[in-house]
C-alpha cells in the first residue's frame, strides 16, 4: 500500500534521508520511530507529495506519488507535524472547507463532517474559533480533517503529541480501531506509544533506517537484555564480586558518587537474562546483606538507539 | 472541476469579511478618496473657469483614486500566501487533492471581490455629482474599467510577493514598495527613457492607466493589463511549485 524505495533527500548540503526503503502492507499500522530531526517529517512530506525526494521513488496505493500526485492525494489523509489552523475560523467551518475539497456530494460532505466531529469528540467545540482551542483540541481537529472521506491511507505525524493522558488513550483507541480499514503510517519519538498502537515499527535515525521489525520481536530484542538498578549495603567489593559471578550477568557498574551514603552501594546490572532481578535478590539476601532497592531500568529510546547502532557496528565488523 | 476553486474562494471571502480588517482598510480607503473628491472639486470650482470642468475633474479624480488603490491593495494581498506559510496551513492545502491553480485563482478572485467591495463605495461620488450637475456617463465608465484593471494587476503583483515570504509585513511592504516604484517611474520621463529603467517604466501599470482616466477605452491598454496579470500569475504558480525542486547531492 505504501512503498518507499531507496529514497534520498537533500536540503542543500544537508542530507535528511539516506537511501531509505520499506513497505507498508494494506491495512497495517506501522510506526515510524525516531528522535527529533531523524527525518520522520521529511519522509512523510515526501509520501504526501508536499515535496519530492532527491532520489528514489515513493508509491502510495499503487500509484507513483511523483507522477500521479492528485490521485494519491485523493486517497490520503495527512496530519502534519505542527497542526496550526486558521485561528479565526470555526471548527465546523474549517471541516466543511476541507470536505468540499476532499469529498463529492453535499450530503456525503455533511455526514462525513458530523462523523469525524463525533469520532474525535469535537462536538462541544464545533462552533468555537480554532484560535481559542487548546493544543489537544487543535490536534484533534487536525486528526478529524485527516479522517474526512475515509481515506485508504493515513499518514499521521506525531498524532498524540500535546494531548493529556486521557486524550492520548482515546486517540490511540481511535487509531487502533482504524487498523484493517485503512493503512496507517504514524510517527512518534515515544517507544511505548508505538508499541501500543502499531504492529510493525521502522526505526529511523539521522536519515537512515536502523531497524525494521514487528513490535513483539523488537520488544524481545530490547528486553532480552534486562537492566536493573540495585542498592544494597554490605562490603562494596564483595557485593560487586558476587553479582559479577552470577550467570548471565554481562556488566555491573558501581555508581561511586551515590554509593557513599548509609544505604550502601548503588549498582547497575546489565544481563541477558530477563529474570535476573530474582537472582540478584537471592544472592544479596543469602549473603546477609541488606537490599534497599531493586528495580528494572526501562530502556528509553536513546538507549535503544545506542544498542541498535552497536548491533549494527558488530555486524559490520 | 471548479469545486476546489469555489471552496478556496468561499474560505477566503469568509476570512476577509468576517474579520474587522477589511472594514478598517475600507474606512481608510474612503477617507483618502473622500478627501481627494472634496479637494479636487474645490480646485475646479475655484480655478476651473473657462475649462471643461467635468472632464478635467474626473481625470484628476481617477488619477488620485489610482494612488489610493495603490496604497490599500497591498494590505489586502499581503496575508494571502504569507499567512498560510506562517501558520503552516499551506502544507495542508498543498497535500489536498487540489491543483495549485485552484488555490491561486480562488485567492485571486476573493481578493478581487474584496477590492471591488471597497471600490464600490466610491460610486457614491458620480451619483452625487450627477444630481448636482448631470454629465455624460461615458466620462466615468472608462475610468472605472481602468481602475478595475489596475487593481487586478496590483493584486497579481501583490500575490506574487506574498508567495515569496512567510512574513505578512514583509509581503505588505514589499508589494507597496514595488507598486510605488512603478509609480515613481512615471514622474520623470527624462530619466526613464533609456536602458533597463526605460524597459521597466514601459511596463509600469501606472502610466498605462492614464488613457482610461482621460475617458478612453483602449484595447491595447486592456491587453497590456491582461498580459501583466497573466505574467504575475505565472510567476506565483512557479513560486508555489518551487517546493517540487528536488535538491541535489
Amino acid at each position: 500500500m505504501i512503498g518507499v524505495q531507496n529514497v534520498t533527500k537533500y536540503y542543500g548540503q544537508v542530507c535528511a534521508l539516506d537511501d531509505v526503503s520499506f513497505t507498508v502492507k494494506s491495512g497495517e499500522i506501522v510506526g515510524l520511530l525516531g528522535p527529533n530531526g531523524s527525518g520522520k517529517t521529511t519522509l512523510m512530506r515526501i509520501l504526501t507529495g508536499f515535496f519530492p525526494a532527491t532520489e528514489g521513488s515513493v508509491h502510495v496505493a499503487g500509484l507513483d506519488v511523483a507522477t500521479s500526485s492528485l490521485e494519491v492525494r485523493n486517497r490520503l489523509g495527512y496530519l502534519p507535524e505542527n497542526v496550526v489552523l486558521y485561528p479565526d475560523m470555526s471548527v465546523r467551518a474549517f471541516l466543511h472547507f476541507c470536505a468540499r475539497v476532499k469529498i463529492d456530494g453535499a450530503v456525503q460532505r455533511r455526514t462525513n463532517v458530523e462523523r469525524v466531529l463525533s469520532e474525535c469528540a469535537l462536538e462541544p467545540m464545533a462552533h468555537r474559533q480554532m484560535g481559542t482551542l487548546s493544543k489537544g483540541y487543535r490536534q484533534r481537529v487536525g486528526l478529524a480533517q485527516a479522517l474526512l472521506g475515509n481515506p485508504e491511507v493515513l499518514i499521521l505525524d506525531e498524532p498524540t503529541v500535546g494531548l493529556d493522558p486521557n486524550q492520548v488513550i482515546d486517540i490511540r483507541e481511535l487509531i487502533k480501531g482504524l487498523g484493517g480499514k485503512a493503512t496507517i503510517l504514524l510517527s512518534s519519538h515515544i517507544l511505548h506509544e508505538v508499541e501500543l498502537m502499531c504492529e510493525r515499527v521502522v526505526i529511523i535515525d539521522k536519515g537512515r533506517i536502523l531497524a525494521e521489525d514487528t513490535t513483539d520481536r523488537l520488544s524481545e530484542r530490547i528486553q532480552g537484555a534486562a537492566t536493573v538498578r540495585v542498592r544494597a549495603s554490605g562490603p562494596h567489593s564483595d557485593i560487586l564480586h558476587a553479582l559479577r559471578a552470577l550467570k548471565a550477568v554481562e556488566q555491573v557498574i558501581k555508581h561511586d558518587e551515590e554509593s557513599d551514603g548509609p544505604e550502601g552501594a548503588v549498582l547497575t546490572v546489565r544481563s541477558s537474562n530477563q529474570d535476573i532481578a530474582r537472582e540478584i535478590a537471592q544472592t544479596i539476601i543469602q549473603n546477609g546483606w541488606a537490599l534497599h532497592e531493586l528495580r528494572p531500568v526501562t530502556l528509553d529510546l536513546e538507549a535503544l538507539f545506542v544498542r541498535l547502532t552497536r548491533e549494527e557496528q558488530k555486524e559490520a565488523a | 472541476m471548479f469545486v476546489n476553486f469555489w471552496a478556496v474562494l468561499n474560505k477566503e471571502l469568509r476570512s476577509y469579511f468576517l474579520s474587522p480588517f477589511i472594514y478598517l482598510i475600507s474606512a481608510v480607503f474612503l477617507l483618502l478618496s473622500g478627501y481627494y473628491f472634496y479637494s479636487d472639486l474645490v480646485f475646479y470650482v475655484q480655478f476651473g473657469f473657462g475649462m471643461n470642468i467635468m472632464e478635467n475633474f474626473w481625470q484628476l479624480m481617477f488619477t488620485d483614486l489610482r494612488l489610493v488603490i495603490m496604497l490599500t491593495v497591498p494590505f489586502l494581498t499581503m496575508r494571502l500566501f504569507a499567512e498560510e506559510k506562517r501558520l503552516g496551513t499551506i502544507e495542508l492545502l498543498l497535500t489536498y487533492p487540489m491543483r495549485d491553480t485552484d488555490l491561486f485563482w480562488g485567492k485571486f478572485a476573493a481578493c478581487a471581490i474584496a477590492t471591488l467591495f471597497m471600490l464600490s463605495f466610491t460610486l457614491v461620488y458620480p451619483v452625487l455629482m450627477f444630481f448636482l450637475q448631470p454629465f455624460d456617463w461615458t466620462l466615468v465608465l472608462p475610468g472605472y474599467i481602468g481602475l478595475v484593471m489596475l487593481a487586478l494587476s496590483f493584486i497579481a503583483c501583490g500575490l506574487f510577493i506574498s508567495s515569496l515570504t512567510d512574513n505578512t509585513v514583509v509581503a505588505g511592504l514589499g508589494s507597496l514598495g514595488a507598486l510605488l516604484f512603478f509609480w515613481i517611474l512615471s514622474w520623470n520621463d527624462g530619466a526613464t527613457q533609456f536602458g533597463l529603467i526605460g524597459t521597466i517604466s514601459s511596463v509600469s501599470m501606472v502610466t498605462h492607466f492614464q488613457s482610461f482616466a482621460r475617458g478612453l477605452i483602449d484595447s491595447k491598454e486592456i491587453t497590456f493589463f491582461l498580459l501583466f496579470i497573466i505574467f504575475f500569475s505565472f510567476l506565483t504558480l512557479r513560486s508555489l511549485e518551487a517546493r517540487h525542486w528536488k535538491g541535489r547531492r
